[in-house]
């Protein structure tokens, strides 16, 4: 258990006086006020605690027969659904959720990973910050029917009423008699029962809460993780497997010609050498980008093999793509009207009647995620079927896309998720499968494919470059009265259709129109930004060069209105209230992440809130030794709030360290404060990662950067030094909201923020490289 | 013909010597503790204890091992419960965990060199290792705990 490492804090509820700033549109609060015993007793069911789910393919689903299994001897094995890459919600906090609900002893608990199935697990797709958000309730919901057929089946057993039986810790009591039976001894009969419908299930008092919210759970596989036996992509075997690494096209959308692979079959080990499938985007999803394969008897062996290859490629159409050049492209666009994506009052009229106009411009690039596990998957294709072992994100998505792919109905399709060594949106799509696929049933063997770090980061789906352009129309009073936000950048939508050159209502609903500040005149627009290579989802996505932009610029401002950073963005938030987009953003332009807007809506409350927190416990204000600043930055994501304070030193020769970063993070209702606080402190360094050397750079359609010697992680030596990670605490009404992105966007714009309080110089575009060097 | 122990145990092997341990350690002994991270001793997730030195076994031909003792994380301790997997275990560090077996054993061969090291030592002792969902801070932490006994 945690001895001493806790480096988070649930804030104090009464000291903060957090209710008194809400307004909830949907009036949950309220709700739980007036009908407590009503509610608990009728159980919070999905039309009372309503989330995106029902939006998602397969939806959730509640079914203790469908993820719970007790043994004779009282095991109890959880089934997790989604894919673990590390953020503990797929194989702890979920399968915690039933636990609690169940009433279980967490040491008898065994979690079992499911294969990919959504028509029976629900959805699986572990990305959007989605999966306690949406599997809390059902899960709760799964606990609670089990718990509750263990009773009626030690109810009948007894030939007693079924309440004055109650479950406890693993064991059912006759509350009259004192007898009691361990949940195996009741195990075959309560498996027998029907599942109770969801309105007549209740659900424990939060107070008796022994695992939600608490640090008595920690991630299930922490043992085997640290004793070398957990279990990534490349680390199952089947007997006669063969090793491949494939050289892929260095422009994508390029073709094969020609390939020479005498030199690599001289390698030893080295068994057949084939050109791979492949397809061309734009539209091409997930499938692979094609090339040569070199199939041997280890991996290092393939890699070798591929080293001597001689292959003429044709480069195809994204051969000029430059990034310098496009930088330049995108400026164009944000110089001239784009499409209007929100319109809320005349930021033409505010600008001409302003006393000043402020306006600054930022680039943010391309970037890559570079998990530590490099994309790998193995793939037997025989007999009619497929079965697979793959770190992917989803679990179901991907089964589909194997059994499309091999023309297979999908039910003859087994994919078998394993651990993935992280994930960050990388691992959303599956052409490592795919590819492996294709190989196997060429060969009819089974194939490992493994990526090399070059691969991952030369044949990937980039995170999209982004240049913003914010421009305040500021009146006598130095009030802001009006806020033009243009923004260009490639469309994720360009990896599923061709001819998209402006970026979709998911897109701009990260950051840009739903900027939620008290100001009259709100203009957000587009510009065109056609693809040349392919765009994916990075962890946070559209959130980090928005966020940027508008929480930098909000700083810029404070400094040319002479205003404090802090002060200049609570006025900007402005008053605790419900913002609603719906009237002024364009229509079909405003996603509130797939959630129903009366559960999620923005509440400017709650992000003043965070703000107030982090600058707090941060000790805003403070003096600070020379070269020290503190910069601020606040941003609504994935439905939660996050606030940042950054102090950073900045050394005589520009070298930025980071002394401290405190994090203010209002999730609503939490589940596993522990992992909350594991994901903070790490989008705080990944964070520093990409304002400090995030840069993918193109030249000639190929990728400038190959491994980690020019495309840098932050070490330990330079990573923040503390991190400290305050949480907003909220009753179960307050629904639970994403964790795994949204604490990345603010750390960006509150470094570069503070090291403008530092040393007076404004980073406008990422990463901060040498800008600072003197 | 190339002869050294791993965990312990003898292994002979006419493999290419030129090909890297990692492979070998992986492909032919299935012990797949030890991960492939970057192929270029960048990132540290392929560490292994030549002699008792951290070696990142990505880079390393086999032919350099003969004759040497390869230690691997599953090889660390006989049951997983080196004060350095303990105290890892208790300020439970990993995220994802794919890089925490590198990490381990580039902690356990900094703290057999140097047993009480300071904060500064720390991280420069740990700063070959790369750890992408940023676990630093609790690395750090379980190094300075594993080095005052858990």
């Amino acid at each position: 258990m945690l001895q001493f490492a806790r480096t988070y804090t649930i804030e104090n509820v009464s000291r903060r006086n957090l209710l008194k700033g809400f307004a909830f549109g949907g009036g949950l609060v309220l709700m739980a006020r007036l009908l407590p015993e009503e509610a608990r007793a009728a159980g919070m069911h999905e039309q009372q605690y309503a989330t995106g789910s029902t939006g998602m393919p397969h939806g959730t689903v509640n079914d203790p027969h469908v993820f719970v299994a007790i043994a004779p001897d009282g095991t109890v094995t959880i089934i997790a659904a989604r894919a673990e890459m590390g953020t503990g919600a797929a194989r702890t906090s979920l399968p915690m959720i039933i636990a609690e609900e169940l009433d279980a002893d967490w040491s008898r608990v065994k979690i079992e990973q499911s294969v990919g199935n959504e028509e029976r697990y629900g959805n699986q797709d572990t990305d959007g910050s989605r999966s306690v958000r949406h599997f809390l309730q059902p899960m709760r919901e799964c606990g609670a029917a089990m718990r509750m057929m263990l009773e009626s089946a030690a109810a009948t057993r007894w030939g007693v009423d079924p309440s004055q039986v109650r479950a406890r810790n693993h064991e059912v009591i006759d509350t009259s008699s004192g007898q009691r039976l361990g949940y195996g001894d009741l195990a075959a009969a309560a498996a027998a029962l029907p599942t109770p419908p969801v309105a007549r299930l209740t659900f424990k008092d939060p107070s008796e809460y022994r695992y939600i919210g608490k640090e008595t759970v920690q991630i299930v596989d922490l043992f085997d993780i640290t004793a070398g036996k957990a279990r990534y992509g490349a680390d199952h075997r089947l007997p006669g497997q063969r090793y491949a690494v494939i050289a892929r096209p260095p422009v994508v959308g390029g073709k094969l010609v020609s390939f020479d692979a005498a030199e690599a079959l001289k390698v030893p080990g080295v068994e057949r050498v084939l050109a791979v499938q492949g397809w061309q985007p734009p539209g091409t999803k997930f499938l692979p980008v094609g090339g040569v394969a070199v199939v041997a008897r280890n991996t290092g062996a393939a890699m070798a093999g591929r080293d001597k290859l001689k292959i003429v490629w044709d480069d195809g159409p994204n051969k000029t793509y430059d990034t310098d050049a496009y930088r330049a492209e995108l400026q164009k666009a944000v110089a001239m009207p784009g499409e209007v994506v929100r319109n809320q009052g005349d930021f033409d009229a505010a600008a001409k009647s302003a006393a000043q106009v402020i306006s600054a411009e930022y680039y943010i690039p391309h970037l890559v995620h570079t998990p530590m596990e490099p994309p790998s998957a193995l793939v037997y294709v025989s007999d009619g079927k497929c079965e697979a072992w793959a770190p992917v994100q989803s679990p179901g998505g991907t089964r589909d896309d194997l059994a499309k792919l091999l023309n297979l109905a999908p039910g003859k399709v087994t994919l078998h998720t394993t651990l993935l060594g992280g994930g960050f949106g990388r691992k959303s799509k599956c052409d490592y499968v795919l590819e492996a696929a294709l190989l196997s049933k060429e060969l009819g063997i089974p194939v490992q494919v493994q990526w090399t770090r070059e691969d991952d980061i030369r044949n990937s789906f980039y995170h999209a470059v982004a240049v913003e352009r914010i421009e305040a129309a500021v009146d006598a009073d130095k009030k802001v009265i009006g806020w033009r936000h243009r923004s260009a950048s490639p469309s994720i939508i360009t990896t599923f259709k061709a001819g998209v050159e402006h970026q979709a209502a998911f897109e701009v609903s990260m950051g840009l129109v739903d900027v939620p500040f008290d100001i009259a005149n709100i203009r957000c627009e587009t510009g065109a930004a056609p693809a040349h290579t392919r765009i994916g989802w990075f962890r946070s996505v559209y959130n980090i060069p928005h966020g940027f932009a508008v929480q930098s610029f909000v700083a810029e401002l404070a400094h040319a209105l002479g205003r404090d950073q802090k002060d200049m963005l609570l006025e900007l938030i402005g008053p605790p209230r419900v913002v609603d987009l719906r009237q002024t953003v364009a229509k079909d332009m405003f996603w509130d992440y797939g959630e129903p807007w009366d559960s999620y809506p923005i509440d400017a409350g709650r992000l003043r809130n965070v703000a107030e927190v982090a600058a707090k416990e941060a000790g805003w204000g403070r003096t600070l030794p020379p070269g020290h600043g503190l910069g601020i930055a606040a941003h609504r994501s994935f439905v939660t709030y996050v606030a940042t304070v950054v102090e950073v030193a900045v050394a005589p020769d520009g070298t930025i360290s980071v002394p401290r970063v405190d994090t203010a993070i209002d999730c609503g209702f939490h589940v596993n404060p522990e992992r909350i606080a594991s994901q903070v402190e790490g989008a705080a360094v990944m964070g520093l990662t990409l304002a400090k050397y995030g840069n993918i750079t193109f030249k000639n359609g190929r990728v400038q950067q190959g491994n980690f010697d020019d495309y840098q992680m932050v070490r330990i030596d330079e990573s923040p030094k503390v991190t400290k990670v305050h949480i907003v605490p909220h009753p179960y009404e307050v629904h639970a909201s994403g964790v795994g992105e949204p604490p990345l966007p603010p750390f960006a714009p509150a470094l570069c923020n503070a090291i403008f309080a530092a040393t007076g110089k404004r980073i406008r575009n990422l990463p901060v490289g040498d800008q600072l060097k003197t | 013909m190339i002869k050294f122990t791993v965990n312990g145990q003898p292994q002979t092997t006419d493999a290419d010597p030129s090909s890297p341990l990692l492979w070998y350690l992986r492909d032919e002994l299935d012990l797949i503790g030890t991960k492939f991270g970057c192929g270029k001793a960048l990132c540290g997730a392929c560490t292994v204890h030549i002699d008792g030195q951290a070696v990142r076994s990505c880079t390393l031909p086999l032919s350099t091992v003969d004759g040497r003792a390869v230690v691997t994380i599953e090889g660390l301790h006989p049951s997983g419960d080196h004060p350095v997997q303990r105290a890892w275990r208790a300020v439970s560090v990993p995220q994802c965990g794919f890089c925490q077996a590198g990490q381990i054993m580039q902690a356990a061969a900094l703290l057999a060199a140097n047993p009480k090291p300071t904060d500064a030592e720390i991280d420069q002792g740990m700063s070959g290792n790369i750890c992408r969902c940023g676990c630093y801070q609790r690395i750090h932490m379980a190094v300075r705990l594993a080095a005052t006994g858990v």
